[in-house]
């Protein structure tokens, strides 16, 4: 057994904004080089808790460590290491892809910055509209650019929410694979926010179900199909969602 | 400053570099952007100075006072525009729904700041070097022949704006694009209060106190001392520069102050409406 500290340790974390309560009371520790689904509908929390996880958001009590540091107190030291994937957010539509990459590249520090956009070209098939404006790529180029953006500095840990939203089965089909031969080639820790319930089984060994900012479920895709004696994530996402299980329980 | 990104532990220049490498990008590819940088000085440039032209056949003080209209405009367009290339650039993130991508990069807000600032005399220089030669050719009113004054003049001007520019975005920043058009309209304040066309003592007793509390009201003083007394009055760029200290201070403080206000109420994440 080994000593390696998790790669990423929620702590009893609470965020209420003014509207209401995003997150209430949630913790969680993800093992280095793990694959983790964050499931949950929408308002359950996961969007807030992934930014909370990055440092865009404050936590109003709580804690949260990425690689051994607190966020958002400590992030310079761990942000060139992370990196994420989201749909909500873009890049800028002006710039061309290449210049976009490289602006990033940059940011995050990448060394040989040429070569490695080469690499995310042949790896993720940009090639044929690295020099095109951003704005002008299809929803399934957009989504492979920003998954180059998430890969540039090779990180270690990868935040991803719903990263294959508004794709084509056959693109989102591609998306996973590439998600999956970069966590075993890289060893990456991903946490993984999705409505996406096959998705969530293929990729994950591990799946956190919330539900109005609470953690209602946390187990393996196996042994939840086999608690809620469902046959997909999708039926037992359901049980969650309308309460089944608390009705089964009950009876 | 550290030279390398992404692991640099301090300010990194070549992370700002990287951020103006992307403005500069953003900037070249549309030239209608860049001909509108040009455009509104130039007009407003002309019109006074056309002004300028017939208040002085008629007049005897600004038939002496060559210059001050023009050379007000000028300046003001330093004032103006040099808030409006920061703040211009910092919305440029905002309506690309880019700005959560940079606050989960390494980039820290003093870097993200210093590109902006950058950008701003970037833009500004697009926009003054051709309207201050044309300055010359209609009007024979040469800019830079104020030498070492003009040097005093922009620097406590373009530090004005920027503070302004920090401030303004500070506030897009926590209140989202709601918040946008104070971005455009928030420098007009200075026009009267900073007497841009005409000297402090026009003012009621109690808005020379605002006057002389705004960094811009001593350099637009400094200005008409120099085009009509033919006089450099340093002390009024030493008393602006001090006052912009301060200013600046307060827009960094501010807006680091509504940033950690944004994470905490979540606006990084929706930055619309």
């Amino acid at each position: 057994m080994t000593d390696t500290p998790p790669a990423i340790v929620v702590d009893r974390l609470v965020k209420v904004y003014q509207s209401g309560t995003a997150v209430a009371g949630i913790s969680f520790a993800l093992p280095v080089g793990s694959v983790t689904g964050l499931l949950g509908g929408n308002g359950a929390g996961k969007t807030t808790t992934i930014a909370m996880i990055m440092g865009l958001v404050t936590p109003t009590s709580g804690a949260v460590a990425v690689l051994g540091a607190e966020m958002p107190r400590q992030r310079y030291r761990v942000l060139h290491r992370m990196n994420f994937e989201s749909p909500y957010v873009e890049m800028p539509m002006r710039l061309t892809v290449r210049q976009n990459l490289t602006v990033f590249a940059r940011l995050y520090g990448v060394d040989g910055i040429p070569d490695r956009l080469r690499e995310l070209a042949d790896d993720l098939d940009l090639g044929d509209f690295l020099d095109r404006q951003t704005g002008k790529l299809s929803a399934g180029q957009k989504t492979r650019v920003a998954l180059a953006k998430a890969l540039l500095n090779r990180p270690e840990v990868l935040l991803l929410d719903e990263p294959t939203a508004s794709l084509d089965p056959d693109t989102a089909d591609w998306v996973r694979s590439h998600l999956e031969r970069y966590r075993v080639a890289r060893g990456a820790t991903v946490l993984l926010a999705s409505h996406n319930m096959g998705e969530v089984e293929r990729l994950c060994e591990r799946v956190i179900i919330m539900k109005r900012g609470r953690i209602e479920d946390d187990d393996t895709p196996a042994a939840l199909l086999a608690r809620y004696g469902r046959e997909t994530l999708e039926e037992v996402f359901l049980d969650v969602a309308r309460g089944r299980q608390n009705l089964e329980a009950a009876q | 400053m550290s030279a390398r990104g992404g692991t640099a532990p301090g300010i990194s220049a070549y992370r700002i570099a990287a951020m103006v490498e992307r403005y500069w990008y953003l900037l070249r590819s549309s030239w209608p952007r860049l001909l509108e940088i040009i455009y509104w000085p130039a007009v407003q440039m002309l019109t006074w100075g056309f002004l300028q032209l017939y208040v002085a056949q008629t007049d005897s003080f600004f038939a002496r006072a060559g210059g001050t209209f023009i050379g007000a405009v000028l300046l003001w367009d330093i004032l103006f525009r040099g808030q409006l290339g920061f703040s211009v650039s910092f919305l440029e993130e905002m309506w690309s729904r880019n700005l959560a991508n940079l606050m989960m990069s390494p980039l820290r807000p003093a870097e993200f700041i210093a590109a902006l600032m950058i950008m701003s005399v970037v833009r500004l220089l697009i926009g003054m070097i051709p309207v201050s030669l044309l300055a010359i050719a209609f009007f024979g009113f040469n800019l830079y022949g104020l030498g070492l004054a003009l040097a005093a003049f922009f620097a406590n001007l373009i530090l004005t704006s920027w503070a302004v520019g920090i401030f303004v975005s500070g506030l897009v920043l926590r209140n989202g694009l709601g918040a946008e058009n104070l971005a455009w309209t928030i420098m007009f304040i200075f026009l009267p209060l900073a007497c841009v066309y005409y000297p402090v003592s026009v003012l009621p007793p109690f808005l020379q106190y605002v006057a002389w509390a705004l960094p811009p009201t001593y350099v637009f003083e400094g200005m008409r001392a120099l085009l009509i007394e033919h006089v450099f009055r340093a002390d009024l760029m030493l008393q602006a520069f001090a006052l912009n200290v301060v200013f600046f201070a307060a827009g960094a403080l501010a807006f680091l102050r509504l940033l950690d206000s944004a994470r905490r109420n979540g606006s990084l994440l929706q930055t619309g409406e």
